[in-house]
């Protein structure tokens, strides 16, 4: 099962790599990585997402817990959540397939935001399910380029993940 | 005060308490180690001839001691040389602080001379490490090493310290104290999960305690003894926790695991409860995964909760320092004991019945008399010899495991092997560390003609520093396990494991300053052996020729069962 794991890090060189590092080093797959500076400048977030069954994730879990560098870790997906990802893709438009993409960016309610004679780029937000539901509903011979930005959420609620 | 990073290094150390540091100078720790010649008022520094071995000494320093291990290094060169002893004690949760030389902040990162990533080589093997960018955090990120590398499930650190922090100024303050928001570790168990695990013990019918290093290395062997002695269970410890239970107590089975009893594999096997105290259900212990106890619950104390249902899933898991939890167990027992509720006494008594019975089998005899000295009659010889007393180390091989079967330590503390990376060289530069910290004791290094090579260099540390080390060379002109391992799995091919054109191990420790004696008698074992070990201020390299085929048993092969032992 897919989980989306959320993790509080100091902001030092190297914190990044130990995350990467556990990963590659116990076997552990990941789907999508993405990390930034929060509001406060000494921690970053990194969301993960990755597939496992219960006993991998929770052994996940646990040795990022033991990293000495990570604060807080939470599985998103243990509980209500919000999770969003975006995508930028650029398709070769031209002929009747302007039209076409056009028409599929109003259904998908995603934004044109660069046009050039023979392309779009089109930028979608969503979860991670409508994303490859626009890429499948494109022929692979369209597709020039697509950037994912992996997913980010947080927990519904009045939970939240702070120090 | 105002200080050099070089001397704040120096000063810390002192301050921090450490008596100890091992280490090999280069170009990149100049300072640091001008700073000792000028600076240091009771640090010791003891030079050794590779860095391998400043790692392993300061291990089995740390190990012998229960203190932190200290080691001192250069950039490149000198830092990967160190990487081998680093991963040593990290998969033996062994306490070090390694600081290593770095080339210049403004040269990271351009293939500087003597340059390497230490911090990203070294990722993998600590518990944490630092890179030091800026000689204000020095001081600050010294106290984080110690305080990160000697609490929780112990570990080495690394602190990475380019040689311009080392010669910029601060102004030093000696920290009391330090806090990381990021890592507190645990002390004490969940009070009902040991209530729990309490109840389940005194209603277990055919119980086992499976005690691993955690128990070494929280100094927690007397709440263990007290508290098996107080039920009257079985005792099994791994490789890492012989000596934490008393070998001549009766209630002790024997180590556990691939060369284990037979007793304790079996009565693992068959028990329906399992007592797991600071233990991590290494391979070697649980053969076949599928096959690892089938009837037990499984109570597993540990004071990493990555350990626990790592491996083997538990029924209570209780994560905290082995030591507190054994106490708290102690407490809530007095008191179920005091009410009345006991062990089925009945049920006990048919358990110990069975396991006297597997224990009737003796699987441990060898046929002692032969034209050739056994190396399991050479260790119990210095077993008798040392009154069972000594520190001792070992490489990594059959001796290894003669050594762990043959001689029966009564104590923690005084069996210092590779366990987990199970790495050759280790046995004489731990026993350097162990010497150092016990300068009256005995110590000895049970090793192979193999693995001795690996460090041989630090004979000339022993003699500049006047460690009379009592080197035991169980010598059958193999690499004995490998070979074992050949002959019963790979149809006797014997590749690569025959070591041809042997050094005179007696002329060489005399080409090194110390005493060098042969053995190939049996008969002269024990009388030459006592010479030996009557010389308490020399280094003696004793080469013990024993017979060359001799296998180790029992043996459970890999990937087996522990009901699945081969006896001989």
């Amino acid at each position: 099962m897919k989980h989306i794991i959320s993790i509080l890090i100091e902001n030092e060189a190297g914190a990044l790599s130990r995350v990467a590092g556990l990963f590659s080093a116990r076997g552990y797959n990941i789907q999508a990585l993405t990390v930034a500076p929060t509001e406060d400048p000494t921690l970053s977030r990194l969301t993960l997402t990755t597939v496992g069954d219960d006993r991998q994730i929770e052994q996940i879990i646990k040795q990022l817990n033991k990293l000495v560098d990570v604060v807080k870790v939470v599985d998103l997906t243990d509980g209500a959540h919000y999770a969003v990802e975006i995508m930028l893709v650029k398709l070769r438009a031209v002929g009747p397939q302007r039209e076409e993409f056009k028409r599929l960016a109003d259904i998908f309610e995603a934004r044109i935001v660069d046009v050039t004679p023979t392309t779009y780029t089109l930028q979608l937000l969503g979860d991670s399910h409508k994303l490859d539901l626009l890429l499948e509903n494109v022929h692979p011979d369209y597709i020039l380029e697509t950037v994912r930005s992996g997913g980010v959420g947080l927990q519904r609620g009045d939970k939240f993940l702070h120090i | 005060m105002e200080l050099t990073g070089a001397q704040i290094v120096i000063k810390f150390l002192e301050d921090e308490g450490v008596e100890h540091i091992w280490g090999y100078p280069g170009g990149a720790v100049l300072p640091i180690y001008d700073a000792l010649d000028t600076d240091a008022k009771t640090l010791n520094h003891i030079l050794v001839r590779h860095e391998q071995a400043a790692v392993h000494a300061a291990d089995g320093y740390a190990r012998s001691t229960g203190k932190p291990g200290v080691v001192l290094v250069t950039s490149g060169p000198g830092a990967t040389n160190a990487v081998t002893g680093i991963a040593t004690a990290y998969m033996d949760s062994i306490p070090l602080v390694v600081l290593t030389g770095q080339v210049p902040t403004a040269m990271i990162g351009l293939d500087a001379f003597q340059e390497v990533d230490t911090v990203g080589v070294t990722r993998p093997i600590v518990k944490h490490n630092f890179l030091v960018k800026d000689v204000n955090d020095l001081a600050m990120t010294l106290k984080k090493a110690f305080y990160i590398a000697t609490t929780g499930r112990p570990g080495p650190v690394v602190v990475d310290i380019p040689k311009d922090v080392q010669t910029a100024t601060s102004d030093y303050q000696y920290p009391q104290e330090v806090k990381l928001r990021s890592y507190q570790p645990v002390t004490k168990g969940h009070s009902g999960q040991i209530k729990r695990a309490v109840d389940m013990m005194l209603s277990a019918e055919r119980p086992i305690f499976y005690v691993g290093g955690g128990v070494v290395l929280d100094d927690a062997s007397e709440q263990l003894v007290s508290l098996a002695r107080k039920l009257g269970y079985p005792v099994t410890t791994t490789l890492m926790a012989l000596g934490a239970y008393p070998a001549s107590d009766k209630q002790w089975l024997g180590m556990l695991g691939m060369h284990g009893t037979y007793e304790a594999n079996l009565a693992m096997h068959h028990a329906d409860t399992l007592i797991a105290i600071g233990a991590r259900f290494d391979d070697r212990v649980t053969g076949n995964i599928e096959r690892f106890c089938p009837h037990a619950r499984i109570i597993h104390v540990d004071i990493d909760p990555a350990s626990i249902s790592k491996n083997v899933q538990v029924d209570i898991p209780i994560v905290g320092s082995v030591n507190s939890v054994l106490a708290d167990m102690n407490r809530v027992l007095d008191k179920q004991l005091a009410k009345g509720v006991k062990p089925d006494a009945e049920q006990l008594a048919a358990w110990w019945d069975q396991i006297n019975q597997w224990r009737s089998i003796d699987c441990l005899k060898y046929a002692p008399v032969g034209n050739k000295i056994k190396p399991q009659a050479a260790v119990e010889a210095v077993w008798r010899i040392t009154e069972g007393d000594a520190f001792v180390t070992s490489d990594v091989g059959q001796h290894q495991m003669y050594a762990a079967q043959y001689y029966r330590f009564d104590k923690p503390r005084r069996w210092i092997n590779s366990g987990g990376l199970g790495t050759m060289g280790f046995g004489l530069p731990a026993a350097m560390g162990a010497q150092l910290a016990h300068p009256d004791a005995t110590v000895v290094c049970i090793t192979g003609e193999g693995s001795i090579q690996m460090n041989i260099q630090e004979l000339s540390t022993c003699l500049q520093y006047g460690l009379p080390i009592k080197i035991v060379n169980l010598n059958n002109g193999f690499l004995g396990m490998v070979r074992q391992w050949q002959e019963l799995f790979y149809e006797r091919r014997y590749s690569m494991s025959y070591m041809d054109s042997l050094p005179d191990f007696v002329a060489l420790a005399e080409a090194y300053g110390h005493v060098g004696m042969r053995i190939d008698k049996p008969e002269e074992l024990e009388d030459k052996l006592k010479a030996a070990f009557a010389l308490k201020d020399r280094l003696v390299f004793i080469d013990i020729q024993v017979e060359k085929t001799e296998n180790v048993y029992p043996m459970i092969p890999a990937g087996a069962g522990q009901d699945e032992m081969i006896l001989v």
